[in-house]
């Protein structure tokens, strides 16, 4: 009976808020416009065009903070469930300013880039020689295939036997995860190259090496970037994964011991690292593919 | 017309006849100068691939700077010959001698497609063509000047995305004359382009002939491109030299006229009839 009664009155409830929340939005982008043409107006006023374009990406995430924090604040969403972002904030300064913040973030990123380097460079060197030698490909790209099958994160157990938590594990863990996009995309880059321009090479008396220089390796770099992309993505994925489970630092480490102690608003805090951390990966690479594939017409400027 | 028009069989020795008609052209052009270009002597070439017997028995001289055309109905071992003669594929029996050994460079091949690299430059993908020279002091000079040549010295910085197919042919064009080769072969080097771009690029190439002085060898299905370019046309049937006509008309060549029609006329009812033979 109290069950039935209660249902329509938060429906009620939550309807009225929600209008509330939509019109204080309303109210806070509008505020916010002005802001932004502000910024604008005063840092240049002839090219605004492509600045008010640079920002469009970022229209969405905002939106998404803003009504977080009205859901949060109107109470809608209590904050045992959900911290305000203002609350994750206010928890990012105190780490922030008594160091375990910076410390954690690095550590874990120096712990994705080492593992980043060693896993995709391996991987990188196999898709180089399996893609130019049909020896080396037969010898290896089998068994390749068979390991790439085992997902690396059910190796956790056994990696935690072999190197405890120690940091060869997270290394360990993360460049397995990234070996094999890189591998089987530079091996699909190589591959796919145009025999054509490889004969033209021959018919204009490229030796292996230039031929190489020239035409294999700028042939195979636009596939070779989809395996570091891919690579990016999987390696912070891995780490989380591997800090979560065994570590003594490192964000993941952070979010563990936040929630053990409940503190809720570190937990997200954590969370929404991660999430700029793989934007700024991803960043990075693409601006990486901008500048060596200024040739391809994808990448030209209209 | 009767001059100009000199059918020989198959089976007759084509070797003096042409080289005297080459001598005279030489003799009439007189100052040019003398060609560049080296000779070429085919003999007994065969070429198969499994049982399937492409070239059955080419036997052919190529006088220095001379323009051949080679036409035939598709299949018929035209472009299996010329890249034999390219050195692109080895042949199964037979011999082919230049005048002289040639150098790497000496002998260059234009494809149907450009085929330029992508990712370089037109100005690298000029440079391409100098082989081993790639690195010497003045390969930028050689490219840019190559460049010129063909039209498009204000492309030297785009990438080859950005040019239309006939300029992307220019360039393949500038790429196989920038080590200035003596033996230019070209495999249906227009084929993909538009009529009015063909009949440019035709003038084109029998300009950069005429200043180099390499010897020439088209492959082309196009009889009309045949006549209007060429000092000789061989008609290819069946893996064998059916038709070997000599073209003596002045040039430059007066695009449509009556003499190349007529001439065209001829060789595509000799192609027609061997067609309807086959049948």
């Amino acid at each position: 009976m109290s069950l039935i009664d209660s249902l329509p009155r938060r429906k009620a409830f939550s309807s009225e808020v929600d209008a509330g929340s939509r019109e204080e939005n309303a109210s806070k982008q509008k505020s916010g416009a002005p802001f932004r043409s502000d910024r604008n107006g005063s840092s240049s006023s002839a090219p605004k065009l492509p600045k008010v374009d640079g920002l469009i990406p970022w229209i969405v995430p905002l939106a998404i903070v803003l009504i977080w924090q009205l859901a949060c604040v109107t109470g809608y969403v209590p904050s045992r469930v959900l911290p305000a972002p203002t609350d994750v904030a206010q928890a990012g300064w105190k780490l922030l300013l008594s160091g375990e913040l910076v410390r954690n973030i690095w550590v874990s990123f120096w712990r994705a880039s080492i593992g980043f380097v060693i896993g995709g460079g391996i991987g990188f060197a196999f898709g180089l020689a399996n893609g130019l030698s049909q020896l080396s490909a037969k010898l290896t790209d089998t068994t390749l295939q068979m390991v790439r099958n085992i997902p690396h994160l059910a190796l956790i157990p056994l990696v935690i036997l072999w190197f405890g938590i120690d940091e060869s594990a997270k290394l360990f863990l993360v460049a397995l995860g990234v070996f094999f996009p890189i591998y089987l995309n530079t091996l699909h880059g190589i591959r796919t190259v145009d025999p054509q321009l490889i004969e033209m090479g021959r018919i204009y008396g490229m030796t292996d090496g230039e031929l190489f220089r020239r035409v294999i390796f700028p042939g195979a770099l636009p596939s070779i970037f989809v395996g570091l992309r891919f690579a990016l993505g999987i390696m912070w994925l891995t780490l989380i994964v591997a800090e979560t489970i065994a570590a003594s630092s490192g964000l993941g480490y952070m979010a563990m011991q936040a929630r053990e102690f409940m503190l809720i608003d570190v937990v997200v805090l954590s969370i929404l690292i991660y999430a700029l951390l793989g934007k700024l990966a991803d960043s990075a690479s693409r601006a990486l593919e901008r500048l060596t594939l200024s040739w391809h017409p994808a990448f030209q400027k209209k | 017309m009767q001059e100009a028009l000199r059918f020989q069989s198959a089976d007759a020795e084509p070797v003096d006849r042409a080289d005297i008609v080459v001598q005279a052209r030489q003799l009439r052009r007189g100052s040019e100068g003398a060609t560049r270009g080296l000779s070429l002597t085919i003999r007994g070439l065969r070429k198969a691939f499994g049982d399937n017997e492409v070239l059955r028995g080419i036997d052919l001289h190529i006088p220095p700077g001379q323009f051949v055309a080679i036409v035939g109905r598709s299949g018929c071992g035209k472009s299996t010959l010329l890249r034999l003669i390219a050195g692109l594929d080895a042949p199964t029996a037979g011999s082919f001698a230049f005048g002289e050994q040639p150098r790497a460079q000496d002998v260059r091949v234009m494809l149907q497609e450009p085929r330029l690299l992508p990712w370089a430059r037109v100005l690298s993908n000029v440079e391409v063509g100098l082989g081993r020279e790639r690195s010497s002091a003045d390969a930028q000079a050689r490219a840019e000047r190559a460049l010129v040549e063909v039209g498009l010295g204000d492309k030297r910085g785009q990438w080859p995305s950005v040019l239309s197919g006939g300029q992307k042919q220019r360039v393949a064009l500038a790429r196989a004359l920038v080590s200035q080769p003596r033996v230019l072969a070209f495999d249906e080097p227009l084929g993909a382009l538009d009529a009015l771009t063909r009949i440019s690029m035709q003038q084109l190439l029998e300009r950069v002939w005429r200043d180099q002085g390499f010897t020439a060898i088209l492959v082309t299905h196009d009889v009309a491109e045949a006549v209007a370019l060429a000092d000789r046309v061989l008609v290819i049937e069946d893996g064998r030299i059916a038709q070997d006509v000599t073209i003596d008309l002045p040039r430059p060549r007066r695009r449509g006229s009556a003499e190349l029609a007529a001439l065209e006329g001829e060789i595509l009812k000799h192609l027609l009839e061997g067609s309807e033979d086959t049948q």
